[in-house]
């Protein structure tokens, strides 16, 4: 099948950006989205020009690396599928494709279709863990948790960390994927003793990297390739609120955002 | 410098209405005594059906609520006050959280209503502006006199110019469907969820916006049919 | 070179015991001045770095990745063996270790082996702990599966995402350590070399991926955790990202590489679909319970699967092993597979591929059982293939999954190089020349939550540490040979792909050190390996620049690496002329046609040591004694 690509080509932040398009002949139905751009990049390669940056990695739906917007979908229109496992039948004979990154505030940009999600480690590291250090562990079957609890858990903790949510929400806000973190540790047994903390330090966290507000509409489990369910931004609601009145007299603080990756300006 | 590399963390947090989950709640708690409003207001309102004498006691009943009135209007102004000022801080963080837009951008999930509350919430307030001058202090009162007290009178004579229902009509259903989406909206910020009794609550909120509405048209429609005159 | 494995005398079920009192421990005080390097952030890399920083060493830890919860442990569908024995079915310490090392086909080393087993239960305690949701009974209690190679229900799971909820839950308490302070998380940092000084592996050569800047970083000790190998094949189940530079610099900085044609191939993968595959997608084992395996008795038999009757149709696994059927190992199954597809009997468009049809279940146990058991599968695999399995059989075929071969360590986990630790499936140790199920994820975590943490400690206190700084004479030297070797791919001025080598490369180690390997064809191998080594430092083409994100560059260091690599793998599968495990030499086969192991010639692990550009590398032997589990032919008929 035919395709035309046209993917937003963007050297690094400080560089102006452009859409290119790519026409493609030969797009075998049976590749994936990530696969096809691999070809593309062969054929650049091949005639000297630099080709697309993406990220990806395992390229079976689960690492979280790849991801960009497919014509206006986060990992386009295949629900509950990443764009490593897309495949190029789901598209028409002829059809133009629109490739664009992430867009978030949050999300500084790197190149072509990459940006940087480190605000994500850190809202983990502002609390997403439970304290237990190794040695600690009493025996796995000690604290008992049931079958419906442990598989809502797992349920949240499903999170691949894609930064999908983000794109797709139209305030660019990061509450999926905190909720899905809150969620599944609020819900263990384990997770009680720091609840209120984690729920207050990541949601502080959250606002500090500049992510949008909730307004509860959806476009994030819409587009989630995990299928994390809205219940999870409850969660964090309920968790935020008791949280918020329980550690009031409690100081918090944030990790300033960074978005320099020279390691060595420290 | 990377997240992980030891930042700097004298970055104080945000409070509670600092925070935008706080703000939401706040929107919640505000929209909720709103809706509570609007539902007393519509079953008051009902009353033309049975009398002009009816409405017009009723209207007195509240006239003479006195003091306890002005509490009710001002505890209604704040709330008013707080769920916009909330609502316009959020839109602004909202729009620099994607300072580069999309050349494509579709919609998956969300319903019509839901998307729409940025506009529809400022055209509902314009319209409560423009309700309260018509039937409250009657300074706009078009084609007609308005008589403080006579309640009946007014609102016939209001309605009867077909614009002033016509805009009522319009404004009534986008406040129909704020209210689809804020009436559940408003338990998820607050986070107050239930995995069998969240689905019957979105169902809930569509059928109770549409009553709502309903009702609220139901009195235009009846002043311009001619069945309240 | 003489191997000193360091395995405690005494019984083996005292020796990690004996092993961690004579140890000798650094005062939580001196923990604070020691800075440790660890590489690579799996399951292994991050446990041992949160470890590390728990115990209050100042701890470096370094990913490629844009984060490392990306590491490919993330992956792991199936579970994680413990001798918990919560099924009271007979379980103990003692039968998970003698499985594994009947399961490694005799090529481990006992000690570590048993250790492992060992550790297995502290670990589900510690992921327990930290919030990692294992499926569980109704009554609260964890619940367990059974895998490949046990006959006890021992494997504990998190749906089919156990990989990635594990390295969740290490992820998580290395951001704790990052929030504290004693990790310094480096993502998306590349090592490109390691620095040796006095002897002492003192730090590392990093390449930011996005500045391209290349830094040094200097430790008293070096971890390496940077995985396996398997993309030497460019097809396979691991990531594409996954590489082997980190070991492969470490070995030519001389720590030794042990078993390296030691590789394991995954009978059920779905097959390759046409020339621009990228990698290859796993289906679980757990579907060979109900699923059976057959090809046409005719070769090139063209017709769609329900148009073969049954009488035409060779379910050649219960033909050939009846007792076993389709349950028979991996590494069985998968040559199987390629031998009846080499007789020209393969399905699908390509004719690599077996059917693996659960008509008969199906008929036998209803749609909805199925869906129940192996729903999520199904749904991937039409996602996929775009085929329905509950109606047409899926078409499998072997992959390359894992490699048990790597750095050489000893009891303690360091390398030839004092101050270089290895864990994870960057080291050769644990599994043999077969892994069994449900068995990286377990060593993994073992070695980095519960052995790195001693040992290194012991090495720290054990040894004197000269004050090296990164502007040292040796730093500088290695920064430079670094950065000559990054500006030399640049500049070769050819017109072929990173990719078309990689593939090429790929394609010689698939067909001469794949699945079944003889003499002939691994000589033919290392020739055809050679020719194209050469040709990539003549003819490759790597767009873009240096000082930025660019991962065709990325990929050419990788590639160069694979490129020599890929012959010592085929020099140690010509050396070892014997049959086991994974490793499969014609020559060396039983009359029926099943692995013929030589213990007498061959109980050793292979170590090799680089000798210099161009030299051939020096064969090093630790024995392997068997003092516990007696060597015995594998029979699975």
């Amino acid at each position: 099948m035919k395709l035309t690509l046209t993917i937003w080509r963007q050297k690094g932040p400080d560089s102006k950006g452009k859409f290119v398009s790519y026409p493609m002949d030969n797009v075998n139905p049976e590749m994936s989205m990530l696969e096809c751009l691999d070809v593309l990049n062969e054929s650049l390669a091949e005639r000297g020009e630099e080709p697309v940056a993406f990220e990806h990695d395992c390229r079976e739906g689960i690492c979280g690396s790849c991801g960009f917007m497919i014509s206006g979908v986060a990992h386009g229109p295949q629900p509950a599928t990443t764009v490593c496992q897309l495949t190029m039948r789901h598209f028409k004979d002829g059809e133009e494709l629109v490739l664009e990154p992430w867009r978030s505030r949050a999300f500084p940009f790197v190149k072509d279709l990459v940006v940087d999600r480190r605000a994500f480690d850190r809202i983990i590291e502002s609390g997403g863990y439970i304290s237990v250090s190794t040695g600690n562990a009493p025996d796995g079957n000690a604290i008992p948790v049931g079958k419906e609890e442990s598989d809502r858990a797992m349920d949240a903790a499903a999170c691949i960390g894609c930064g999908a949510c983000v794109a797709a929400c139209p305030n660019g806000s990061a509450a999926l994927f905190t909720g899905a973190k809150i969620a599944h540790l609020g819900i263990l047994p384990q997770g009680q003793p720091e609840r209120d903390r984690r729920a207050v330090r990541m949601v502080a966290q959250m606002h500090e990297e500049g992510f949008g507000s909730c307004t509860n509409i959806g476009e994030c489990t819409g587009v989630c390739p995990k299928e994390i369910p809205l219940e999870v931004i409850a969660r964090m609601n309920r968790d935020y609120l008791g949280g918020a009145w329980r550690e009031r007299k409690n100081v918090v603080t944030t990790i300033a955002p960074v978005s320099d990756w020279d390691f060595a300006k420290k | 410098m990377s997240s992980a590399v030891a930042s700097p963390r004298d970055n104080r947090a945000p409070g509670f209405w600092g925070s935008t989950n706080g703000k939401k709640a706040v929107m919640a708690v505000t929209g909720c005594i709103l809706f509570l409003f609007i539902i007393g207001h519509l079953l008051g309102n009902l009353q033309i059906f049975e009398s002009a004498a009816r409405l017009n006691a009723y209207g007195r009943l509240l006239h003479n609520l006195g003091e306890l009135l002005w509490i009710i209007r001002g505890v209604l102004l704040l709330c008013v006050v707080l769920h916009i000022w909330a609502t316009f801080q959020l839109w602004s963080r909202n729009r620099e959280a994607r300072p580069v837009g999309y050349k494509v951008k579709k919609s998956v999930a969300s319903s019509y209503a839901d998307r729409t509350m940025y506009w529809s919430g400022p055209i509902v307030l314009a319209f409560v502006i423009f309700h309260l001058l018509e039937f409250t202090a009657g300074t706009i009162h078009p084609e007609s006199r308005f008589i403080p007290g006579d309640v009946y009178h007014n609102v016939v004579a209001g309605f009867s110019v077909w614009w002033v229902s016509a805009w009522y009509i319009f404004s009534l259903i986008l406040l129909g469907m704020h209210l689809r989406h804020g009436l559940w909206s408003m338990f998820q910020s607050l986070g107050l969820n239930h995995p069998r009794h969240t689905p019957v609550l979105k169902q809930a909120a569509l059928w109770i916006a549409i009553l709502i509405t309903a009702g609220y048209i139901s009195i235009p429609v009846s002043v311009l049919a001619g069945w309240v005159r | 070179m003489k191997l000193d494995a360091r395995i405690p005398s005494g019984p083996i079920e005292q020796a990690w015991d004996k092993a961690r009192f004579d140890m000798k421990l650094v005062n939580p005080a001196n923990k604070r001045r020691h800075t440790l390097i660890v590489v690579g952030s799996g399951l292994a890399g991050g446990s041992a770095a949160a470890t590390l920083g728990e115990l209050g060493y100042n701890v470096k830890c370094f990913c490629f990745q844009d984060s490392p919860r990306r590491a490919h442990s993330i992956a792991a569908q199936g579970g994680i063996n413990a001798a918990k024995n919560y099924q009271n079915d007979g379980d103990s310490i003692y039968r998970l270790f003698y499985d594994t090392v009947k399961g490694g086909d005799f090529r481990a080393r006992e000690a570590n082996v048993y250790r492992l087993a060992q550790n297995s239960v502290n670990i589900i305690d510690q992921c327990v702990a930290q919030g990692v949701p294992f499926a569980r009974e109704y009554g609260g209690s964890l619940e367990n599966r059974s895998f490949g190679g046990a006959q006890v229900s021992r494997t504990f799971y998190a749906r089919g995402q156990t990989g990635q909820q594990l390295l969740l839950g290490a992820y998580q308490a290395l951001e704790r350590q990052v929030d504290t302070g004693q990790v310094t998380m480096f993502p998306r940092s590349e090592m490109l070399d390691l620095i040796v000084i006095d002897g002492k592996a003192r730090g590392i050569i990093v390449r930011n991926l996005i500045t391209g800047k290349l830094s040094v970083h200097i430790a008293d000790a070096v971890i390496l955790a940077t995985g396996g190998y398997g993309n030497v094949y460019y097809l396979s189940t691991n990531a594409k990202g996954s590489n082997a530079t980190a070991i492969w610099r470490a070995y030519k900085r001389g720590a030794l590489f042990a078993n390296p044609c030691f590789t394991q191939i995954h009978p059920t993968c779905i097959p390759v679909s046409g020339d621009y595959q990228s990698k290859l997608t796993l289906m679980s084992e757990s579907l060979r319970n109900d699923g059976r395996i057959w090809v046409p008795k005719q070769k090139g038999d063209k017709r769609p699967p329900d148009q073969i009757p049954e009488a035409e149709r060779d379910y050649y696994l219960e033909r050939r092993y009846p007792s076993f059927g389709n349950l028979v190992p991996r590494d069985v199954a998968s040559r199987n597979a390629k031998a009846v597809c080499d007789e020209g009997r393969g399905v699908g468009e390509t004719g690599l591929g077996v059917y693996l049809d659960f008509s008969e279940a199906i008929q036998r146990l209803g749609e909805e059982t199925i869906r129940e058991r192996y729903g999520n599968l199904f749904d991937m695999y039409q996602r996929i293939t775009d085929e329905n399995p509950y109606k047409v059989p899926m078409r499998i075929y072997p992959a390359i999954h894992y490699t048990m071969g790597g750095l050489w360590v000893d009891y303690q986990l360091q390398s030839t190089i004092p101050g270089l630790f290895v864990l994870g499936e960057a080291n050769f140790s644990d599994h043999g020349a077969n892994r069994l199920g449900a068995s990286a994820l377990m060593q993994g975590l073992s070695d980095g939550y519960f052995i790195i943490p001693y040992t290194v400690g012991n090495y720290l206190a054990s040894t004197k540490l000269e004050k090296v700084s990164e502007s040292s004479a040796d730093a500088q030297a290695v920064l430079s040979s670094v950065q000559q070797g990054v500006e030399k791919l640049l500049a070769i001025p050819g017109k072929r792909t990173v990719d078309s080598f990689h593939r090429e490369l790929g394609k010689i180690m698939w067909d001469d050190c794949g699945m079944s390997r003889n003499a002939a064809g691994l000589k033919d191998a290392i020739g055809r390996i050679r020719a194209l080594r050469e040709e990539f430092w003549r003819n490759l083409n790597v767009p873009g620049s240096s000082d930025d994100l660019n991962q065709s560059l990325e990929k050419a260091g990788r590639v160069a690496d694979f490129l020599e690599l890929g012959e010592l793998m085929c020099l140690d599968a010509l050396e070892r002329n014997e049959s086991c495990g994974g490793h499969f030499r014609e020559e060396y086969q039983t009359p029926d046609g099943e692995a013929q192991r030589d213990d007498e010639h061959y109980s050793y692990a292979a170590a090799w040591g680089y000798t210099g550009p161009g030299n051939p590398p020096e064969l090093n032997k630790e024995p392997l004694e068997f003092h516990y589990v007696h060597p015995s032919q594998r029979s699975y008929k």
